[in-house]
């Protein structure tokens, strides 16, 4: 696949690659407001997404990156409330500094541990950062939190009716950035790395390399992705509150990492998108039941397709190979 | 009025509370390896069970005394309806893999129970002040208390002691200690694991609804009271260690007693108290008070 990163990628790849770039700029042109919206809030939320399966790929599991979603999206509230900072580029590089600050402090601490102690201490440091803008409401509104006003683009404001438009491009396009920095990522030494992590740690002290740096390394850079995510979302939605650094919100995350699967960079896209079309529609026709569903795909994938939606292919064919031979 | 007494004795009801839902998620996680997101619903479980069936049977036919028996009937009804078919349908399969795993899996089910519970009470609150009311109140210090969370005491203690004579005292609790020591050895022993999985989950779910049930008099029953639970319960359960019931209740004091004066002094600051301390033991004792350090294993 694309992590393997040798050779030139095969006709057919490249044809699908185009195919679904154009389907995604022409959504804005074919489809209502409410889709834009919906695709927007997903490849912003798959930014975050891609951070906990960049750690997870070392068997690192995150049970606390609502924090840098949080942290990106006060960040931009903060800005806009305290500072009159407008312009979207500002504001989104913001929301991306808070989330790499803060990774780059934890990291220190968070690099030593593995395994339940690494989700249990990501989690405590959330829900401290959750009680902290609950109770600080002088500054941060407490349970309403903040909302977040009309920004400009280099000091132009986007004309009546084409904000939802312009931050999608501006979503989408950061999303390429971000796919492609992933992709690097991945196929470098240090991706190889949590790979290896994940296999045999001692090995890799055996062979003599240090693993703190490879993690630290990972994990800033997927604080930094989720403070990114989080600005965006926090944008797009037009408001911002400490739910997002509850502990659910970060399983949320983590449900659509499986979900999708770990085992490439496009996977979080892919099923943060199936992700929050099931999620609205199901919550429509059925508001009580729609976290049960949820539950049972997470259910069924863990059971039956352990490397996620992306992996269904693979399943697939494997399936009816075997059915061919009986 | 002496505020170390109010401060010990708030502490302690909130301590008491806590230690029950935290003693079963400690010794599912000891004997499974498993760290149950799902025992926060299991304790919504218990207390809408013995909400509902209180409600049902309270009518003015029975004496008010006759709540007791319903909660306490509730709590192993809930646990032998729930414990048994989670255990055998759902974690019996992710004992080999990864903890993370079995993490994911208990959110799962998390997930799925948290809807299951709304689809079958609604999402109206439930009461049942049936069993506050009856007990009145007691002056502590020259200040009134309310009887009732003493009696959460009271069941904390006995389940403090119940775990440690059936663990140590009973054969069954012999042939836990083995299977959590070497799993692979105790099958070869003739130990039947695979029953004792189901019984020691039963019993932490068990213990989670008991935890509920008893917290049903005290609190509206609605939906995402397993949601709040959870995290202090985990908290409490990491600072004293994985596993570790003793280490469980030694964090419920010491959560309980710290989140009380952190009222008193300073109400802002009541829930991240137990946070701060779960991320300070963690920090520099990571396997908590009373946990194992785990061998690395090539």
């Amino acid at each position: 696949m694309m992590a393997g990163g040798a050779g030139t990628p095969r006709l057919g790849i490249v044809a699908i690659g185009v195919l679904i770039l154009l389907i995604f700029v022409a959504i804005p042109l074919f489809f209502s407001q409410w889709v834009v919206f919906l695709v927007t809030i997903a490849l912003a939320k798959a930014m975050v997404v891609l951070g906990v399966v960049l750690l997870l790929r070392g068997g690192l599991i995150s049970f606390g990156h609502g924090l840098y979603f949080a942290a990106g999206g006060y960040a931009v509230g903060f800005a806009m409330r305290f500072l009159q900072v407008q312009d979207l580029v500002l504001l989104v590089a913001l929301a991306m500094i808070a989330g790499t600050v803060m990774a780059a402090l934890l990291g220190l601490l968070l690099r030593r541990y593995r395994g339940i102690f690494f989700a249990m201490l990501s989690l405590a440091v959330s829900m401290i950062l959750y009680t902290l803008l609950l109770k600080f409401y002088s500054l941060t509104g407490g349970t309403d939190g903040m909302s977040i006003h009309a920004f400009t683009v280099f000091g132009v404001r986007p004309a009546a009716g084409t904000t939802r438009q312009v931050l999608y491009y501006a979503v989408f396009a950061l999303s390429l950035g971000v796919l492609y920095l992933g992709h690097r990522f991945a196929a470098s030494p240090l991706g190889y790395f949590m790979k290896a992590l994940r296999d045999n740690e001692i090995r890799i002290e055996y062979v003599g390399a240090s693993i703190a740096q490879p993690i630290y390394f990972s994990y800033v850079f997927s604080g930094a992705l989720g403070g990114l995510g989080g600005g965006l979302s926090a944008l797009s939605v037009g408001q911002i509150s400490p739910e997002a650094a509850y502990w659910t919100t970060s399983g949320d995350f983590v449900f659509v990492a499986i979900f999708g699967g770990a085992q490439s960079i496009f996977a979080p896209f892919l099923g943060s998108v199936v992700f929050e079309f099931v999620k609205n529609y199901s919550v429509k026709f059925s508001p009580d039941a729609w976290q049960m569903t949820l539950g049972a795909v997470l259910l069924l994938i863990i059971f039956f397709l352990p490397d996620g939606l992306w992996s269904f292919k693979d399943a697939a064919s494997r399936l009816w190979a075997r059915w061919r031979r009986s | 009025m002496d505020t170390a007494t109010i401060i010990a004795v708030d502490g302690l009801v909130y301590a008491s509370w806590l230690f029950i839902v935290s003693a079963g998620l400690t010794f599912i996680f000891g004997v499974l390896r498993i760290l149950n997101i799902a025992h926060g619903s299991i304790y919504a479980l218990g207390a809408y069970m013995g909400a509902y069936l209180g409600n049902a049977f309270l009518g003015g036919r029975y004496p008010g005394a006759l709540s007791y028996v319903i909660l306490l009937v509730s709590a192993p009804l809930v646990g032998v309806l729930v414990g048994p078919v989670l255990e055998r349908i759902f974690l019996r399969h992710i004992y080999d893999k990864d903890e993370v795993v079995g993490l994911l899996t208990t959110f799962a089910l998390f997930l799925i129970l948290e809807d299951g519970i709304k689809l079958v009470w609604g999402i109206d609150p439930y009461f049942i002040d049936t069993p506050f009311s009856l007990l009145g109140n007691i002056p502590i210090a020259g200040i009134s208390y309310a009887v009732y969370p003493f009696v959460q005491t009271g069941i904390a203690i006995v389940i403090g002691t119940g775990l440690w004579l059936l663990i140590n005292r009973t054969r069954f609790g012999r042939q836990v200690t083995s299977v959590i020591a070497d799993r692979e050895i105790s099958v070869a022993m003739g130990i039947n694991v695979a029953r004792i999985n189901t019984v020691a989950f039963t019993i932490g779910a068990f213990l989670a609804a008991l935890g509920g049930a008893f917290a049903a008099p005290m609190i509206s029953v609605e939906p995402g009271m397993g949601i709040e639970v959870i995290v202090p319960a985990f908290a409490v359960v990491a600072i004293g260690g994985l596993g570790s019931i003793g280490g469980a209740a030694l964090g419920c004091i010491l959560v309980g007693v710290l989140r009380a004066a952190a009222v008193h002094f300073f109400p802002e600051l009541e829930m991240l108290v137990i946070y701060v301390l779960m991320f300070v033991v963690l920090v520099f004792r990571p396997q908590g008070f009373f946990g194992a350090v785990r061998l690395r294993r090539i």
